[in-house]
């Protein structure tokens, strides 16, 4: 390999492969580690439901040609892989015969929609008042510090549910839920889009404010670290104009928190997935949540595979950036040290 | 060790935390000695406000609030603890086996922890929640930790590798210490203020997971917790019918551990980086 550069992004990118096969192998192993077996599970489950029994024997043999339960263990596992690739990700119980594929591609655009300019924006939001405040010091300091730890600590869904209670509920100000009005259908016009943006209000405030608050957490320290530095003294006493000094120390406490932003995509998932369901809103939080109550396996399996794949997606992409911009990896890229 | 208390009781920041913390815990261990109630028991009406019979109104099947908010806590705080004991177990054995170790045993341990740390942690609690059918408080704490721990490896190993190289290590090493034996005596004892944070980190994480996890519907079966109290609000609407006895405190009981728990650790973290701190 000739190019260092391309020699690091390969070596990202065997990495992320690697995480992708083991979280996929769990993906197919956990749920077929149910006592029974998921199908005869949820077979039984409709049997009790009062479903005619020449339904249950189409759904049955349907289920254990989907999962492959009859063959060898290694061989459904290669069906699963191939299958995975064909972005056939099998069908659902509870919407037979609905395709996971299906749900899940309506799903996945609230979903990213509501999620990473959340992220993104609580980032830079919570990375520009951390840098200030350790800079600025003092009684500010104190105020955000103390407003950050408060909001940070407050998991997501309990700020969405004390909002959807106060400012939906309580005072009417915004929708109690849902993506759009009910009895709207999804198109590109003007009014759905309003009516979308209004619903989006709360779930993405819900969701920002404690994003900011843990990025400011970690930038603040970080750049109190910074302020400390031997450079900052040096540079104080050189009598380079304070803005000056700030830009580097911005700048380099930055870094660390470019892979704090990796790490979001990651932490904040669970969070994110539950308030969804608070606000009924129509990603993949929501629809996992019905999952789960419905024991529908394929469908649970459908939506932590493509969680797997956006976080591993969006890390993925964060790195590659990084690798752009911190000067050091630059280097030794190069081979200039 | 008893400078390191009163340094860490001049620190208004782990005081706070401190004082919440004990608050919550007595309300957890000594409120259900006091009240011995079952928190299934359907005693009242559905949802009723609260009175002077429900402190805190009832829930959707006429359960009291207030049992099921101690009972609530209790099951929170001992998956926390749990999950926080197994994962830093976990994340400290094999961070300072692999940074005191280097070379290829500290290859493969941090590549399995950076793989681990790559696959979002909410992926396999829930495969596993699933795959496991019967689910005690104690049984989901150890799942929680057994997904938890890849953050404290990351850590301790790199803390590990720097003290690797003080003089003590040397000395020790030339009274004929074995692997082990210098883990245990000589590296872990320099951080265990480090360590103690890490847990609090965890058992805060471990509360946090839970509540996730049980708000998804995959909590302790047959027991309340928090989570378990927040999941029947979003089953039952009780957020939409305006019952915010049913909701407000458990989200109360849970913001307020978690930050306890935090404002315990940054106020630890004052007072062992002496840089953090401003004169």
């Amino acid at each position: 390999m000739k190019n260092p550069f391309a020699r690091y992004i390969l070596q990202k990118i065997s990495w992320y492969i690697l995480a992708f096969f083991v979280a996929v192998s769990l993906n197919f192993i956990l749920p077929r580690l149910i006592p029974g077996n998921p199908v005869s599970v949820i077979v039984n489950q409709m049997a009790t439901g009062g479903v005619q029994s020449d339904v249950l024997e189409r759904l049955y043999s349907t289920y254990m040609k989907e999962f492959g339960l009859d063959k060898p263990l290694y061989i459904q596992y290669f069906n699963y892989l191939r299958n995975i690739f064909r972005w056939n990700l099998g069908t659902s119980f509870m919407l037979y015969p609905g395709k996971v594929k299906d749900l899940i591609g309506r799903a996945l655009p609230w979903t990213i929609s509501l999620q990473v300019p959340a992220i993104l924006s609580g980032w830079i939001i919570g990375n520009l008042l951390g840098a200030f405040s350790a800079y600025k010091g003092g009684k500010f300091d104190s105020v955000a510090f103390t407003l950050s730890l408060v909001f940070s600590n407050i998991p997501y869904y309990c700020l969405a549910i004390v909002f959807l209670y106060l400012l939906a509920v309580r005072f009417g100000l915004f929708p109690v839920g849902g993506g759009y009005s009910f009895g709207m259908v999804p198109t590109l016009s003007l009014r759905f889009i309003m009516n979308a943006l209004y619903h989006y209000i709360l779930p993405y405030l819900s969701m920002v404010l404690v994003a900011i608050g843990g990025q400011a957490i970690g930038m603040r320290e970080m750049s109190l670290y910074e302020l400390t530095s031997d450079y900052v003294n040096y540079a104080k006493n050189l009598g380079i104009r304070d803005e000056r000094i700030i830009r580097y120390v911005f700048r380099n406490a930055m870094l660390p928190q470019i892979t704090g932003l990796a790490i979001s995509f990651g932490t904040m998932m669970g969070g994110a997935l539950v308030t969804e369901s608070v606000f009924s809103y129509p990603g993949v939080g929501s629809l996992l949540f019905t999952a789960i109550r419905q024991n529908d396996y394929p469908l649970i399996q459908g939506c932590t595979l493509i969680i797997t794949v956006a976080v591993l997606t969006a890390n993925f992409l964060v790195e590659i950036a990084y690798g752009f911009i911190d000067p050091r990896i630059r280097a030794v890229q190069l081979g200039e040290r | 060790m008893k400078d390191i208390l009163i340094l860490l009781f001049r620190s208004k920041r782990f005081i706070v935390g401190f004082v919440l913390f004990l608050g919550i815990l007595s309300f957890a261990l000594i409120g259900p000695i006091l009240n011995p109630k079952n928190p299934f028991q359907m005693v009242g009406g559905l949802f009723s406000p609260p009175s002077d019979r429900f402190i805190l109104g009832t829930d959707n099947l006429g359960r009291d609030v207030f049992t099921q908010l101690m009972y609530g806590t209790r099951t929170s705080l001992l998956i926390g603890c749990t999950a926080g004991l197994i994962a830093t177990t976990i994340g400290v054995t094999i961070g300072s086996i692999a940074g005191y170790k280097g070379g290829i045993i500290e290859e493969v341990l941090m590549g399995i922890t950076n793989v681990f740390i790559t696959i979002p942690s909410i992926v396999i609690l829930i495969l596993l929640s699933i795959a496991i059918k019967a689910r005690s408080a104690v049984v989901m704490g150890l799942v929680i930790g057994i997904t938890a721990w890849p953050w404290t490896a990351r850590a301790v190993r790199a803390q590990t590798s720097s003290l690797k190289t003080r003089e003590h290590i040397d000395i020790a090493r030339i009274t004929g210490f074995s692997s082990l034996e210098m883990i245990i005596y000589e590296i872990l004892p320099y951080m265990f203020s480090y360590i103690f944070m890490a847990f609090i980190l965890q058992f805060s994480g471990g509360i946090l997971n839970e509540a996730t996890l049980s708000m998804l519907g995959l909590g302790p079966f047959q027991t309340v917790s928090l989570g378990v109290m927040l999941h029947w609000s979003l089953l039952w609407e009780a957020v939409r019918t305006g019952a915010w006895w049913a909701f407000i405190p458990p989200v109360i009981c849970l913001s307020m551990t978690t930050f306890s728990l935090m404002s315990m650790n940054t106020g630890m973290d004052e007072v062992f980086n002496p840089r953090l701190r401003r004169s």
